[in-house]
């Protein structure tokens, strides 16, 4: 199983029945994948739909019905077409129940950048300061370091999303729980060590008497 | 309504320096035909507010290429490399805006209200020079109203009186837009008589629409 699988998968058993839930461009966008359709779950697209569904046969496909990236998409049953101040009515309102995001940093706060690189790398934030602002809750997805850096971090050295703490940040070696008393390790990717993970992480973790391995969907 | 026009006399109303609202979102939603014709024409130095300025060869894309944008007004600019570049080059000032504050600032502009109040943003690079206002002792980050000289929609039916429906994730911008323009020039795939689009599913009422695009073959 690649690293994006076992992040998607981990992040799936956080979704319960009935939930709505947005999930970001790429990595995020997978966890669909491992919510069973009895669940009840509807996908808002930022973009203008609750209910997002599967990609359309080949040659069904619809210019008018896209997902966030652009993708095109089908509507399930119960499917609702909005336009964006709705759509960001739900997201900045609190009626979104979780929101799943990628992340560049998050650091001992809980806070999460994941919009610029300044110099570098300005694609705007498109709906994510919004996202993780309203969310009821808010889920990082990402690999736990690029390019050999950690992605957590004592400090955000990239420009914020938001001044929110966020929930819960998977990675491809840990679930970790930020809190009021920083960085709360929860669980082990299987066959990674609390030890690899601590090696990995350049911010200090809260490491609990038992850290259990990841349960996937 | 004013009745109907040609893209070529519509883009005829858009002078130099004129700022435009255009609907869509990845170029789902946009008034292409609009936009084909606004290229041929080439009104310089354009202000352009929208979601994104999609991708070279679409929709608002186009306009960045053929050079017309001075300015944009946008959440973001990710999948257009060529927007990057002439931001980098200084050819095109860009005002990056989280997606939902950008709706709601043209929200407020179209329906006369000072501004509005928003947590999204706070202790963010967004929320440099502008006004903090605790509210029961929440802060929020005051955001001023947009308007523009005009606003391009794209919409699925029209009416004879100009009144509009859309498909699906194509209504995006539009229907918030169409109160944020002081001339609104809507694109329909389809113009039907009065009465087709049931009173309940007319999205954007034809009293804001001052254009229609003649249907795309006539």
């Amino acid at each position: 199983m690649d690293a994006k699988e076992l992040i998607a998968r981990r992040v799936a058993r956080e979704i319960r029945t009935g939930m709505l839930v947005n999930l970001g461009i790429g990595l995020p966008s997978l966890v669909a994948n491992y919510v069973p359709a009895t669940l009840g779950v509807f996908f808002q697209a930022e973009n203008g739909v609750i209910g997002l569904g599967m990609r359309p046969p080949e040659g069904m496909e619809d210019p008018h019905l896209t997902d966030a990236g652009g993708g095109f998409v089908s509507a399930v049953p119960g499917a609702a077409s909005i336009d964006s101040a709705m759509s960001f009515g739900l997201i900045r309102g609190g009626h979104l129940d979780m929101t799943v995001l990628g992340g560049l940093q998050v650091d001992e706060a809980g806070h999460l950048a994941n919009w610029k690189v300044p110099g570098k790398m300005v694609p705007g934030m498109g709906g994510a300061m919004d996202l993780v602002t309203g969310a009821a809750r808010v889920i990082v997805a990402m690999q736990h370091a690029a390019r050999g850096q950690s992605k957590i971090v004592p400090r955000c050295s990239l420009p914020l999303t938001a001044r929110r703490r966020v929930d819960l940040v998977v990675t491809d070696l840990a679930v970790i729980e930020p809190g009021e008393g920083g960085l709360v390790l929860r669980e082990r990717a299987p066959g990674v060590t609390v030890d690899d993970i601590r090696a990995a992480t350049e911010a200090a973790l809260v490491v609990p008497d038992a850290v259990p391995e990841m349960e996937l969907a | 309504m004013k009745g109907v026009l040609r893209p070529e006399a519509a883009a005829e109303l858009i002078p130099d320096g004129a700022s435009l609202m255009i609907g869509g979102f990845m170029a789902v939603g946009t008034p292409e035909r609009m936009i084909d014709a606004l290229v041929a024409r080439a009104p310089r130095g354009l202000t352009i507010i929208a979601n994104d300025t999609a991708m070279p060869g679409k929709g608002i894309g186009k306009l960045v290429s053929a050079g017309l944008v001075a300015r944009v007004v946008t959440s973001h600019i990710g999948l257009n490399p060529e927007t990057q570049a002439k931001m980098i080059a200084g050819e095109i000032a860009v005002e990056l805006v989280p997606q939902g504050t950008l709706v709601e600032r043209i929200r407020a502009g179209g329906m006369g209200l000072g501004g509005v109040l928003t947590p999204t943003g706070l202790s963010t690079e967004v929320e440099e020079g502008k006004q903090v206002v605790e509210v029961d002792g929440k802060p929020f980050l005051l955001e001023k109203p947009l308007t523009a000289d005009f606003a391009l929609l794209a919409a699925w039916q029209a009416d004879y009186v100009g009144n509009l429906s859309y498909l699906l994730t194509a209504h995006n911008f539009n229907p918030v837009m169409a109160l944020a323009g002081r001339t609104v020039i809507a694109e329909p795939e389809a113009i039907v008589p009065v009465g087709v689009i049931a009173p309940d599913a007319v999205k954007t009422p034809g009293v804001l629409v001052d254009h229609l695009l003649i249907r795309a073959g006539c």
